[in-house]
């Protein structure tokens, strides 16, 4: 706790420095993750974020050490290096994107291996912070890295903001941004450039192997939030800052932990949530939105159930007993219970006691049943009026679309059909303006009335 | 290049056509798909090309608007080269070319229309806005406008990109099949509006599917298969034989299909 307090109350100059640097690269990340995801180019961004580590070594090399400018050149230069590569050999022959992209990983990043245990094992380069790079470690950054990583963060966002308008429409419909007289391929390598640009700003605190999770997953989790592109990008930038944050807390609790891993951790919390909880989209409200689609079509069911027992015997006082409904629907009687519960609620069942106890429909509920039986119909009759599907075919599905036939629908239905009489079964089919024929109200005499089952 | 730069006239020679194209020839990995292909349209005309599956039609519309590499052949835009003439032609792309899942809505869509009239960073204002919404409400595609363009019908995504070529406010309109996939009624709004860009002194050319929908809705055609079979009033080159050039072997049932269809009209028809 008390560690905690003292982070966050940024007494410590270093913290803040930290901070901001992670901060801006997660907002930056994220935002910037959004094009890419949404250009499906995630897996190049690994790619490059991989192809990054023999820059960094050269780097070392060449400096003799760390030295914030020389690795942002080295890890500039092969990021990019990488990406052409992957262009140049989709462009030039027949390998697939996906392999071009699996072998330039891996070939760039073999090289860094090779690269970073030569530095290792030659012993003569100063190599302190070098291990650094594979996972990242925030709070081994220093006043001038901060400076040189956040300000490269703060750059691309710069940038990302201003050529917004042009980004989106050059991401979503490159063609017609050509027509119109866009620069579409120096769009399309200025987004290459951005995308290299925030991968080698994240190294240090992030590290290679797992920097392009950091666009990525920000960025995925925001497209659950939201249809806007403007605020997918708000959010993924949102969700890079938090991971951040995280990320420079571990790192300043527990120094041999490193960042890179618990940065990813935390945005893939964030995914997770956002995978459960975000509204429509997210799996609790889909599961919700799917149970109560069940729960209607099951009350719909039975209302069908208790009109058509009338239309069996012709009778509207007869009580119908709970049993003899779920016999003829199949339904477990716990739902039972609660499909007849809502139907009382609706005003679409009464429940008497009677010998046995049972339910009749009240005038509400034979007009809406009336209304599911005449669209079930009329979906049959347009099948196989219209589509030429067999008679014998169209019951199953006029079973399920009954339940999703809206007014407009119907009334479309009833204009290209002109109201038939009888659908493809010959049974007739029950139109409102027939006479409502009276409803329970003369048994209720017969039956005392009582609460719910 | 240098020769139209001279010949042009500064303030928009009224008899430049609005829109020729000049011995295009174009070529996939070698295997040329259209051949020498050379055409002047008039202003105030509603143009369909028309010929079989893999033609050349899309890519006619692509290379004209210099959107893939063409081997040879230019484009002038009331005589004007097409580069600096792009604002005045409004691109209509097939439908599948984008990602409907795209996190926007169908009035971003829309303004996107009008960013040919926006500087570098500028956004668009009330007045694009304005003009975007007109163009949705002439597509009757206004109340959608807030809707995300994943939840749209086939039918009314191609309305959305017709109101984007609105929006544009072009004075030549290139699309590549708007037709596609749209149901009657659908088919019905889009005609109208083409013919009432046509009477407003607009240029239209629409890659279109449907042979015998053509004399009714279009003054003018471009037969295409591989070179150019003909082009012309519908009237004049509408006729067996060239229909017969672009479609080869396969008129024969097509003629019969079109007899069919227009029986099968005839019987709705009298009918209703
Ligand atoms: N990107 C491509 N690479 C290689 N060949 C292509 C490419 N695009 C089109 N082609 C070929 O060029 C020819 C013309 O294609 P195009 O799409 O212009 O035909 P189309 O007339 O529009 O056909 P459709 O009626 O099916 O839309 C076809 O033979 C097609 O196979
Ligand atoms: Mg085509």
């Amino acid at each position: 706790m008390d560690t905690l307090i003292e982070f966050f109350s940024l007494q410590d100059p270093n913290i803040r420095y930290v901070l901001a640097g992670t901060i801006l690269l997660g907002i930056s990340s994220g935002a910037l993750g959004c094009f890419a995801i949404l250009r499906r180019r995630a897996l190049v961004g690994d790619a490059v974020a991989h192809s990054i580590l023999p820059g960094v070594c050269l780097a070392f090399i060449i400096a003799g050490g760390k030295d914030p400018f020389m690795l942002i050149l080295g890890a500039f230069v092969f990021g990019l290096l990488s990406m052409v590569t992957m262009d140049f050999i989709s462009r030039n022959s027949r390998i697939a994107p996906d392999a071009s992209i699996g072998m330039v990983l891996s070939v760039f990043f073999g090289l860094g291996v090779v690269l970073l245990t030569f530095i290792q094992t030659t012993g003569y380069i100063d190599q302190s912070g070098l291990d650094d790079f594979l996972f990242g470690q925030a709070a081994s950054m220093v006043g001038d890295d901060v400076m040189v990583f956040g300000g490269l963060s703060l750059l691309i966002l710069i940038v990302t903001i201003l050529v917004f308008k042009e980004l989106k429409l050059v991401s979503f419909d490159p063609s017609y941004a050509r027509s119109i007289g866009y620069p579409v391929k120096r769009m399309e390598f200025l987004l290459a450039l951005l995308m290299v640009l925030v991968i080698t700003a994240g190294i240090q605190a992030v590290g290679v192997v797992l920097m392009a999770s950091m666009l990525i997953i920000p960025a995925a989790a925001a497209r659950y939030w939201t249809d806007s592109l403007r605020v997918m990008l708000l959010i993924a930038a949102g969700v890079g800052a938090v991971s951040g944050v995280t990320g420079s807390f571990i790192s300043y609790t527990a120094p041999a932990m490193p960042t890179g891993p618990w940065m990813v951790v935390s945005a893939a919390f964030i995914f997770f949530l956002s995978f459960l909880l975000a509204p429509g989209r997210g799996e609790i409200a889909r599961h919700i939105q799917k149970r109560r689609l069940s729960h209607k079509v099951a009350c719909e069911n039975i209302l069908k159930t208790l009109y058509s027992m009338e239309e069996e015997d012709g009778r509207t006082d007869r009580l119908r007993p709970a049993k003899e409904l779920r016999k003829r629907r199949h339904l477990a009687s716990r739902r039972m219970k609660k499909v007849l519960s809502t139907l009382l609620r609706k005003g679409y069942v009464t429940y008497f006691r009677g010998t046995p106890d049972g339910y009749l429909l009240t005038a509400d509920g034979r007009k809406e049943a009336k209304r599911l039986v005449r669209v079930h119909r009329l979906w049959e009759q347009y099948l196989s009026q219209h589509l030429q599907i067999a008679e014998d075919h169209v019951h199953e599905d006029a079973e399920s679309m009954e339940h999703l036939i809206t007014s407009e629908i119907e009334a479309q239905l009833r204009t290209s059909l002109g109201s038939p009489a009888l659908d493809p079964h010959k049974s007739t089919i029950p139109y409102d303006s027939d006479e409502d024929e009276p409803a329970g109200g003369k048994s209720g005499d017969k039956h005392k009335q009582g609460g719910t089952p | 290049m240098n020769e139209i730069e001279q010949t042009r006239n500064p303030t928009g020679n009224s008899s430049n056509p609005p829109l020729e194209v000049h011995d295009l020839t174009v070529a996939y990995d070698q295997k040329p798909v259209l051949w020498d292909i050379d055409f002047e349209l008039p202003e105030g005309s509603l143009t369909a090309i028309i010929g079989p599956n893999g033609a050349g039609k899309s890519t006619l519309v692509k290379a004209a608007m210099g959107l893939i590499p063409a081997s040879s052949g230019y484009t002038l835009i009331y005589g004007k080269p097409l580069d600096k003439q792009r604002h005045r032609v409004a691109y209509v792309p097939q439908r599948e070319s984008v990602d409907w899942n795209f996190p926007i809505s169908v009035m971003d869509v829309v303004l996107m229309g009008r960013y040919p009239h926006l500087r570098l960073f500028q956004r668009p204002g009330r007045d694009d806005r304005d003009v975007a919404l007109a163009a949705l409400k002439e597509m009757g595609m206004e109340p959608y406008h807030k809707r995300q363009i994943s939840q749209l019908s086939g039918g009314q995504q191609q309305r959305v990109f017709l109101a984007r070529a609105l929006a544009q406010d072009a004075s030549i309109y290139l699309m590549d099949e708007p037709l596609a996939g749209v149901d009657a009624a659908t088919e019905d709004v889009i005609f109208q509006k083409l013919k009432e860009l046509r009477d407003g002194g607009k240029t239209v050319v629409v890659v279109h599917h449907d042979l015998q929908s053509v004399p009714d809705n279009f003054d003018r055609a471009m037969l295409l298969n591989l070179r150019m079979i003909a082009c012309g009033p519908v009237s004049e080159i509408f006729t067996d034989e060239n229909l017969q050039k672009t479609y080869g072997g396969r008129l024969n049932i097509l003629s019969q299909m079109i007899e069919e269809s227009r029986q099968q009209r005839f019987v709705r028809e009298s009918e209703s």
